[in-house]
């Protein structure tokens, strides 16, 4: 059989715009004396980590929405996740250097008069383990959720609803003080991540280039499971469910395999943004976020991975610029911006672009229209 | 096993499918029939679509099923693939399974296979790679990420699409095909799972005449080493397949015997065919 490859024309220019990016930025940052005008200040440095981050999410939505039609409202929920796990584990290494200086106690804990460190805390003064759970806490919510609704054969709007529900019951669980992990004011004031001070320069680049390295093993492994037979049939899933069963298929394995590896890719990348942020607090699981990210997906053109990336950093950007000049406008110009890509560029950016240029054998892999609001009439099937 | 015992309806799974789809299968071989129905019951929402449909086939036999629209024969295919649950009444493949009792996925595991009446490929996949999911094997997410379905020589998958003829096609989205080439497509991917019995509904539905008759040589070629049920309104076509026929009206068999002994029987003649 003739295998698409795993990195194709499209692969390679986003790889290397990726590798591009992630050496020109600490140049111009670590490289360039301070006073120069080629410097590229440090906050900036971060702030592009975090678009890289929020890349991130949106390529393991992606890789739900785009190849499984799954569409998530509730993505945010595994970011946030991953950001809590390294958070814990960044509360660890504030010691006893926090103002009340407990040597054991976390602030909000002493505050709050807790007694000793609950027993979900214990293990997170390890990165090993802290890194383990941004995986695993995502991966297993992500599983038993996953299989439930697809056992139960819950799709389209209605999955939609239960996964945005999922995500809300989760902030509104988080808002409370007695989850023991800082209420609404979240974890934050974190002093080192693997004994290098959060703030510092190189740091900050360090935490950059992880997350462009991240978002770039992640790709590969999208791109390895979507160009696999795996993935043909997780496409075949996305478009006739119910005729996958009759060739001997179980839609719901497949599901849930994707849904758990993504929502471990969205784990990542909530842990990485977090320490650039320097906070993570329960807004981050407010439904919003993860409609947000479905924007950044369908603008960059849903099912292509790339496009999902893309879309991410053009959408964060914009973002920065206008809520910087004018922040009240942010809400509709991102809702105009949606129906403008929904009207004319139902691909999304990259989406057309192959459709302009690429070769046919692409085309066909592109889902035939972007399913914002899957059609009611397939519950019926099966 | 006395007759009895046999014929005792098989209590209908009301509380919906089995949770893994391995429900045991019986060990004692009843009936040496591939596919044995006896009085299958279905009803939607008070209207009864099969009403004590029985019918057995035999390894290796080709029957084709003829009757009015709505005479229950897409849902007697939706009976045995685990689409749909019959209320009551048995549906026994290879004498030890107990069709009532499995989800679709177990039901094309033990080897049945089926072509919707409305042609059902996947349509943002190539031609080839229509076929290449269908081929039979592995069927777990993991064996399809990392096993041989990703090793799979083009040969294999060129000469099944040879014999449906769409060899030209091969790399086109299946989207593009004519309903007629969908059709054989669908045929192709048949082949391709290699199941011990084909349901086939409508197969020559859209094609031409000269269609019609390669694929009644096809399904013919076909049914040489499996059971094959076909559906077809077509009268020439199920004469050019010969095989037993059976006629099915409002949801029971009216008559079954030879093409010519059933399109003489004037009940056939005065629900059917003298329409
Ligand atoms: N899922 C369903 N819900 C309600 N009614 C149904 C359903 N499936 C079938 N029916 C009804 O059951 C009857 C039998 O339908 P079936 O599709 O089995 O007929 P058929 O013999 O295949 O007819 P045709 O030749 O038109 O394909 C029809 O009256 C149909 O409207
Ligand atoms: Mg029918």
């Amino acid at each position: 059989m003739t295998r698409t490859r795993l990195i194709d024309p499209k692969g390679w220019i986003f790889l290397a715009a990726l590798a591009a990016f992630c050496l020109v930025v600490p140049l111009l940052n670590l490289g360039v004396a301070e006073g120069s005008g080629l410097h590229l200040p440090t906050y900036l440095v971060s702030l592009f980590g975090k678009y890289l981050a929020f890349a991130l999410l949106a390529l393991s939505l992606d890789l739900v929405w785009g190849y499984c039609g799954i569409l998530s409202l509730g993505h945010g929920a595994f970011f946030g996740l991953g950001g809590y796990a390294m958070g814990m584990y960044l509360m660890r290494q504030i010691g006893p250097r926090g103002v009340y200086g407990n040597p054991v106690l976390p602030d909000f804990m002493v505050f709050l008069n807790y007694k000793e460190l609950p027993w979900y805390w214990l293990g997170f003064d390890h990165f090993a383990f802290a890194a383990l759970m941004v995986l695993a806490v995502p991966g297993l919510l992500a599983f038993v959720f996953g299989w439930l609704a697809f056992r139960s054969r819950v799709t389209g709007v209605y999955l939609s609803i239960i996964t945005q529900a999922m995500t809300f019951a989760l902030m509104l669980a988080f808002f409370r003080n007695d989850m023991g992990l800082g209420g609404n004011n979240g974890l934050t004031d974190f002093k080192d991540i693997l004994g290098f001070p959060v703030q510092a320069q190189g740091t900050r680049v360090a935490l950059f280039v992880a997350t462009g390295i991240a978002l770039a093993l992640g790709y590969l492994v999208a791109r390895f499971m979507t160009v696999s037979a795996y993935g043909k049939i997780l496409i075949a899933v996305r478009d006739a469910e119910p005729r996958t069963r009759f060739l001997g298929y179980r839609p719901e394995h497949y599901k849930t395999l994707a849904f758990t590896v993504s929502a471990m890719m969205a784990g990542v990348a909530g842990a990485l943004y977090v320490p650039q942020v320097g906070i993570i607090n329960p807004g981050e699981f407010a439904p919003t976020n993860s409609i947000e990210a479905v924007i950044w997906v369908a603008v960059g053109g849903r099912g292509t991975l790339v496009g999902a990336a893309l879309g991410a950093v053009i959408v964060n950007y914009a973002k920065t610029v206008l809520t910087g000049a004018m922040p009240d406008a942010w809400l509709f110009a991102l809702g105009a911006l949606f129906v403008v890509v929904t009207l004319f560029m139902p691909k999304g950016i990259v989406g057309s672009l192959i459709e302009r240029f690429g070769s046919p054998r692409a085309k066909a892999k592109l889902p035939p229209e972007p399913e914002i609001a899957p059609k009611l009439a397939e519950e019926g099937q099966g | 096993m006395s007759d009895a015992d046999l014929l005792a309806p098989v209590s209908a799974t009301a509380t919906g499918r089995p949770d893994d789809g391995h429900a045991p299968a019986q060990t004692k071989r009843v009936t040496d029939a591939l596919l044995y129905l006896d009085d299958l019951r279905v009803t939607f929402d008070g209207y009864r679509a099969l009403r004590g449909l029985s019918l057995t086939l035999d390894r290796g036999e080709m029957r084709a099923i003829i009757g009015p629209n709505g005479a229950g024969k897409t849902t007697m295919m939706d009976c045995i693939t685990g689409k749909t649950r019959p209320d009551t009444g048995i549906a026994l493949f290879d004498g030890v399974h107990d069709l009532t009792k499995l989800d679709e996925p177990a039901i094309a595991d033990l080897g049945i296979g089926r072509k919707f009446q409305k042609p059902t490929v996947f349509e943002s996949h190539t031609v080839a790679d229509n076929v290449l999911l269908a081929l039979k094997g592995p069927r777990s997410g993991l064996a399809s990420l990392f096993g041989w379905r990703n090793r799979v020589e083009a040969e294999r998958i060129d000469a099944l699409l040879v014999k449906v003829g769409l060899i030209a096609h091969r790399g086109r989205p299946a989207a593009d095909l004519s309903h007629g080439q969908k059709q054989w497509l669908e045929i192709g991917m048949l082949l391709a799972q290699d199941p011990k019995l084909l349901l086939v509904d409508e197969p020559v539905a859209g094609m031409t005449d000269a269609e019609t008759a390669e694929t009644a040589t096809l399904l013919r070629e076909i049914a040489r080493d499996h059971a094959v049920i076909v559906v077809e309104h077509d009268m020439h076509f199920v004469r050019a397949l010969q095989c037993r026929v059976t006629c099915l009206h409002e949801g029971a068999v009216l008559a079954e015997g030879s093409i010519d002994a059933v399109s003489a029987d004037p009940r056939v003649v005065e629900v059917y065919l003298g329409r």
